[in-house]
């Protein structure tokens, strides 16, 4: 039963893996062919993917990589659009994750889906109960927990509140529960990403042992590191098609970091961008000193200059989210000064970052960008008019027009200001999302993954309307996962790395300069900070 | 919720170790009353009011507080704010204190036999003031001191066909007190067995006005737009008549020339109207009850016999006597 | 039918096309219905006639009658559509009554209009301060707003009953009573009030962007802030206004009779207010608000109460008969409810319901999650049933 090693759809040029011999142990889950699609976008794209028994394998990928979106096909939460999900070679089709727990697989999301206010027993045996007479036998109950916490080398009362342990201990139980529905396969979504080194470390012994008795194990993380030291083999993906599999002994962080972040040769559109004249030689319309704030990132320095395009690289988590959101006031620096176009601001929140001609798109879209029950043109003026207030409503005739206006100027479909925001696809948002900013005029435009999870042909769009503003001079601060797109828009790239700013390069740098700053230090942080990263952040 | 739960629950238990130990030195309830009496005989009551939702109600609380200072007993008061649940805990915690007897107004008639047993274990008295309660075990209070509404409602009853005598046909809307309670199930059992035996009354409609005079008035605005020809308007309180007297106001007529209002307790706003002739006749219902009730607790303490039922001593008012009794009264 | 095709031809989001989206119907239908019911048991229900200074007749007490409930339920409408709630305007009522109906009894001269204006002024100035204090829980200490309104709820009657000293404050003042009770061009002065408020708050929330903003933060608050929107002074705004409508309406329940009554005036307003607004078709879950629809919510729940005393529902079981009114309208009012309905009934004509494209008026079907072939387009999941709540 060996299926033949496949190569990715479009290899990266990095020197073909020599360690995917060819492993006789048959998957206990695969896919084969998994594609995907919602409106406007192919989440995934003819997938195939491998999980053997007793192997801890690593799913990697950036934002919108399409990770969410297989484990979310492989237990049954969406339905395939083509392609087959196989179980012991056998196909499957769970009908809902429970389905998917009965045969077996099991799922620890990143948000850990318990019960704070059970105990830590009926959380673990939630659903399986013991009984006795027909009642829950508590004693039974806490036995069993208490029997499997052991197990696990855990140790924590089976009797009290689920709640009144850290997140750790939380995980670790939510893996518990796994273990006594008797999972052969346990998938855990980002356990790690509000853990501290030593719970990563505890919780790392746990999964060890659960893959030594035989559970096969997927592990999703963006964090090199600790991909390195707890998985066997690893699946890369990126826009929603694989990229890469690999046995994890062989592959360099270089390897990965370049398939992660994409390298498309073929993209002939890669042509450099039409820079400006040199914009370093203006004033700077925004300079941060010594900007920082604990926990989301360490105090920094920054000049954006009218007309440029700063492009912000790093690994999700590393800090860059959090950067720009100091730069609106999104989030309260506490440190640090910011000036724009030369005055201080001195209040800082939103609306002054406003008034001083800043703006910010989310990359939480949904949550923290559009208003999903208003309509395409209330969304796009409500900056503007909040800008000037509820007693000076913009008038009628004037609001048709620059809604009008920026429809056709972003090519928003359905073409109609009526529409409601929620029921247009994620790159319509986006431009929704754009044409509310760019309506204010703003001198420095941040753009926080304007062109995730959108389709290609927006992408474009979206990429040639940066350019285009930078032409016109304004300042535009980009963050995308993908850094060919970084490299390809930006005058100058600021290189992001455990929530520090650790480089400045030129626009013209290259893809493995970029590629050699965020993979080389690796070493040297071998922990990440506590804390989730801000990328990860969503909103209820 | 959860935790007032708990805490009356431990309270309940606590308590019953308490009655336990306690009976074990306890000769008797008259035993057990004076040690919380200390050296001197004063009596100790404690009275769980329903609250002060009403002047009547007002008017009542202040003829108890100061018929017990008159008679020297030491009161110890509380106000349920219309909630049994907080009656329950004031009787509970009287108990604990070991009070020489308990007196209160039921907020409502059911949910009591818990509570009464307990007292009855700790040999302490009760004596039930206005309201009763329903029960079918009668040894679980000494004795019930009120009003008798049913009563109430016959004397109202009475008036209107003894008034109405010689009158071809005469149309009562009925104003009810809230659903469910005491006050306005009796009274309209009263009134009814009272209006029997008259073929020319009848009463063509009736809903409840909740005892309040918006409601009151609400009501009644419905009635003289569904009723055609409304003659006597019978209101279970004053509250709901003055709101009556409002609708019919307003709806251009003269209360008490082409609407007679008849109504029950005899507050003072009540026998304003009723001296303004705009109310034709109250059925008092007597809230001063406060010298009755303290010598009625004399004699359950001493452990004499009382009867089991005690009538309030109540009048009635026509328009003249209340202009005549305007002036001095107290509520 | 034909108000969703009027509907659906309305160009602009005017406050037209909001009133007569289909979740109205319903309700209307509601309303329709209890009138025919009325005049079916008593033929002279829908006549009015002249007396005196004043209309006279079964519609005009419902009106006068249902005048505090919608005040109090436009203020709720607003507060409702910021994604809170304010339970504390029965308190509210009553400590405006009593604060009203104490000042009136205690000025030099009890039945002089400037006793009235001392006392009403003085009334309204308390509720704002109470307004105050509830935006300051929700907006500032950031209180869950059903939890930050409870803390009055629970007090606030205590508070009306220390100023009435716990007695029904009667009072004799004829300008404190035409609040109530008293008829200007004919129509009850209550309902003026109401309606006129209403008026000017559709107006003002329309015509500025005071709606737009006031939307937006009740659909996402955390957006509207990185929009620039001042999410915290609209939050403390609605809840001052509140409570500005719940003592206005504190005012008429008190002049209506002439008298204070801490215990009993404005007691479960709270929750025919929030059913009001409900019943108009606006969501618990905050967002897009309908004034219209809470102005016919408010007469439904009004009608049925008049209805009940007229066509001689008997006590016991009038509850219960409202309850089912009620759900019915909600029934009906139902997506989901009414889909089930159409599909057993015609099960074979599926399909066709064009996709997308067109737009969708404001409330047409804005609740049909999954349910017909106009699934919302979205970029990655299938995840989220927020219409669930628009029901």
């Amino acid at each position: 039963m060996t299926t033949p090693e496949r190569a990715a759809p479009q290899r990266p040029p990095t020197p073909a893996a020599p360690d995917r011999g060819p492993d006789q142990r048959a998957p206990v889950l695969a896919a084969q062919g998994l594609s995907i699609e919602f409106p406007g976008v192919k989440a995934l794209q003819e997938v195939d993917f491998r999980l053997l028994p007793g192997e801890v394998h690593a799913l990697m990928g950036e934002n919108g990589a399409g990770k969410s979106t297989l484990i979310k096909c492989l237990t049954g939460v969406y339905r395939p659009t083509a392609g087959a999900v196989l179980l012991d070679g056998r196909p499957v089709s769970f009908s809902r994750p429970a389905a998917a727990q009965e045969a077996g697989v099991s799922t620890v999301y990143q948000e850990v889906n318990l019960c704070p206010n059970l105990t830590v027993a009926e959380n673990i045996l939630l659903g399986r109960e013991p009984r006795r007479l027909g009642m829950v036998d508590g004693r039974a109950m806490r036995a069993r927990a208490a029997e499997v916490l052991e197990g696990m080398g855990v140790r924590a009362d089976p009797g009290s509140a689920l709640g009144s342990h850290p997140i750790a201990v939380q995980q670790l139980v939510a893996i518990a529960r796994a273990i006594v529905v008797d999972a052969r396969v346990l998938i855990l979504d980002e356990p790690t990403s509000s853990l501290d080194a030593d719970e990563v470390e505890e919780l790392f012994r746990v999964v060890r042992a659960q893959r030594d008795a035989g559970t096969a194990i997927l592990f999703v993380s963006h964090f090199l590191e600790q991909v390195f030291a707890v998985s066997d083999r690893m699946t890369v993906l990126r826009n929603g098609q694989l990229v890469g599999e690999h046995r994890t002994s062989g592959t360099t962080r270089l390897q990965l970091v370049g398939e992660m972040l994409g390298r498309e040769l073929s993209a002939s559109d890669a042509a450099p961008a039409a820079r400006g004249d040199d914009a370093s030689d203006r004033e700077p319309v925004l300079r941060a000193r010594g900007l920082g704030r604990r926990g989301g990132v360490e105090p920094f320095d920054l000049d954006v200059h009218p007309g440029e395009v700063v492009g912000l690289a790093g690994l999700l988590g590393s800090g860059r989210t959090e950067l720009v959101r100091l730069l609106f006031g999104a989030d309260r620096p506490d440190s640090g000064t910011l000036e724009v176009g030369g005055r201080r601001l001195r209040a800082r929140g939103p609306r002054a970052a406003v008034a001083a001609g800043v703006a910010f798109s989310s990359e939480d879209r949904r949550a923290e960008g559009v208003v999903g029950d208003l309509s395409v043109r209330d969304n796009m003026v409500l900056a503007l008019q909040a800008s000037r207030g509820w007693a000076r409503p913009l008038p009628q005739r004037a609001k048709d027009e620059l809604v009008e206006e920026w429809i056709r100027r972003l090519d928003l479909r359905p073409a109609s200001p009526d529409t409601l925001v929620r029921n247009l696809s994620g790159g319509n948002q986006q431009k929704v999302l754009l044409a509310r900013w760019l309506i204010t005029r703003p001198r420095v435009l941040i753009l926080d993954e304007p062109t995730r999870g959108i389709d290609i042909g927006a992408k474009t769009q979206i990429a040639d309307l940066v350019l285009e503003l930078a032409a016109g001079g304004t300042a535009v601060v980009l963050i995308s996962a993908e850094l060919e797109e970084v490299l390809r828009l930006a005058h100058r790239v600021v290189v992001m790395k455990d929530r520090r700013k650790i480089a400045e390069l030129p626009g013209d740098c290259s893809f493995d300069d970029v590629m050699g700053l965020i993979a080389r230090s690796d070493d040297d942080h071998a922990h990440h900070e506590l804390a989730p990263a801000g990328a990860e952040r969503r909103t209820a | 919720m959860f935790k007032k739960t708990l805490a009356s629950t431990v309270g309940a238990v606590l308590l019953l170790g308490m009655t336990a130990c306690g009976s074990s030195d306890d000769a008797g309830g008259a035993a057990g009353g004076s040690t919380s009496g200390g050296g001197d005989d004063a009596i100790t009551m404690g009275f769980a009011q329903v609250g002060a939702e009403s002047g009547w109600r007002t008017a009542n609380t202040a003829s108890i507080q100061a018929s017990a200072e008159e008679a020297g007993v030491e009161l110890q008061f509380s106000d349920a704010q219309q909630k049994q649940a907080n009656q329950i805990q004031a009787l509970r915690s009287y108990i604990q204190q070991q009070v020489d007897v308990i007196a209160f107004s039921p907020v409502v008639e059911t949910g009591w036999d818990t509570v009464l047993q307990e007292a009855k274990r700790a040999g302490i008295p009760v004596i039930l003031t206005d309201r009763s309660i329903d029960s079918p075990d009668d040894t679980l209070y000494a004795t019930f001191l009120g009003s008798d509404f049913v009563a109430e409602g016959e004397k109202a009853g009475e008036w209107l066909v003894e008034d109405s005598a010689g009158a071809d046909q005469v149309n009562v809307v009925e104003l009810q007190g809230t659903t469910g309670a005491a006050p306005a199930i009796d009274r309209k059992e009263g009134f009814e067995s009272a209006i029997a035996g008259a073929d020319n009354i009848e009463v063509v409609a009736s809903q409840t006005g909740d005892f309040t005079r918006s409601g009151g008035r609400q009501v009644m605005e419905a009635f003289l737009q569904s009723q055609p020809d409304i003659d006597v308007v019978y209101a279970h309180n004053d509250d709901m008549g003055l709101g009556a007297i409002e609708a019919i106001e307003a709806a251009g007529m003269v209360p008490g020339e082409d609407i007679k209002i008849i109504t029950v307790d005899a507050v003072k706003d009540g026998m304003q109207a009723l001296a303004d002739g705009k109310i034709s006749f109250i059925v008092e219902c007597n809230p001063l009850l406060g010298d009755q009730l303290m010598e009625l607790a004399d004699q359950v303490v001493a452990g004499e016999e009382v009867p089991k039922r005690v009538v309030v001593e109540e009048t009635t008012f026509t328009q003249e006597e209340a202009a005549a009794a305007l002036p001095d009264r107290q509520y | 039918m034909s108000a969703q095709q009027l509907a659906a031809e309305e160009r602009g989001p005017g406050l037209v096309a909001r009133a007569t989206g289909s979740r109205l119907l319903w309700p209307v239908l509601a309303l329709v219905a209890l009138l025919v019911l009325n005049t079916a048991v008593n033929p002279g229900f829908l006549s009015v006639e002249v007396r005196g200074d004043r209309l006279y007749g079964s519609l005009v007490d419902i009106l006068k009658n249902g005048a505090p409930v919608l005040l109090v339920a436009v203020g709720m409408t607003l507060v409702i559509a910021t994604r809170g709630i304010d339970l504390s305007v029965g308190a509210v009522v009553a400590i405006a009554g009593a604060v009203a109906c104490t000042s009136v009894a205690t000025a030099p001269d009890p039945s002089s209009p400037s006793a009235a204006v001392v006392g009403m002024s003085t009334a309204l100035a308390v509720c704002v301060l109470l307004g105050l204090w509830n935006g300051f829980l929700v907006s500032v200490v950031g209180i869950q707003p059903i939890i930050a309104t409870l803390v009055l709820m629970t007090a606030g009657r205590g508070i009306a009953m220390l100023i009435t000293d716990a007695q029904i404050i009667t009072v004799n003042n004829p300008t404190l009573n035409a609040v109530g009770a008293g008829f200007v061009l004919l129509l009850p002065v209550p309902i003026l009030i109401s309606v006129g408020v209403l008026v000017a708050v559709a107006l003002l929330t329309r015509r500025t962007a005071l709606g737009l903003f006031v939307e937006s933060v009740g659909i996402n608050p955390e957006a509207s802030r990185l929009a620039g929107l001042r999410s915290r002074t609209i939050l403390w705004t609605v809840y001052v206004f509140s409570a500005l409508c719940a003592g206005v309406a504190g005012l008429m329940i008190a002049a209506n009779v002439n008298a204070a009554d801490a215990n009993n005036a404005g007691l479960w307003i709270e929750l025919d207010a929030i059913l009001a607004v409900v019943i108009g078709g606006t969501s618990l879950a905050g967002g897009r608000y309908s004034l219209a629809g809470t102005l016919v919510g408010a007469m439904v729940i009004q009608t049925l109460t008049t209805t009940v005393y007229s066509i001689g529902v008997p006590p016991e079981v009038s509850l219960v008969f409202k309850a089912v009114v009620v759900i019915l309208v909600f029934l009906a009012q139902s997506p989901q409810a009414r889909g089930l309905l159409v599909r057993r009934r015609r099960r074979p004509a599926a399909a066709g319901s064009p996709r997308g494209g067109g737009r969708r008026a404001p409330g047409d079907g804005a609740g049909s999650s999954g349910g017909t072939g106009s699934t919302p387009v979205r970029e990655d999941a299938p995840q989220e049933h927020q219409e669930v709540g628009r029901a």
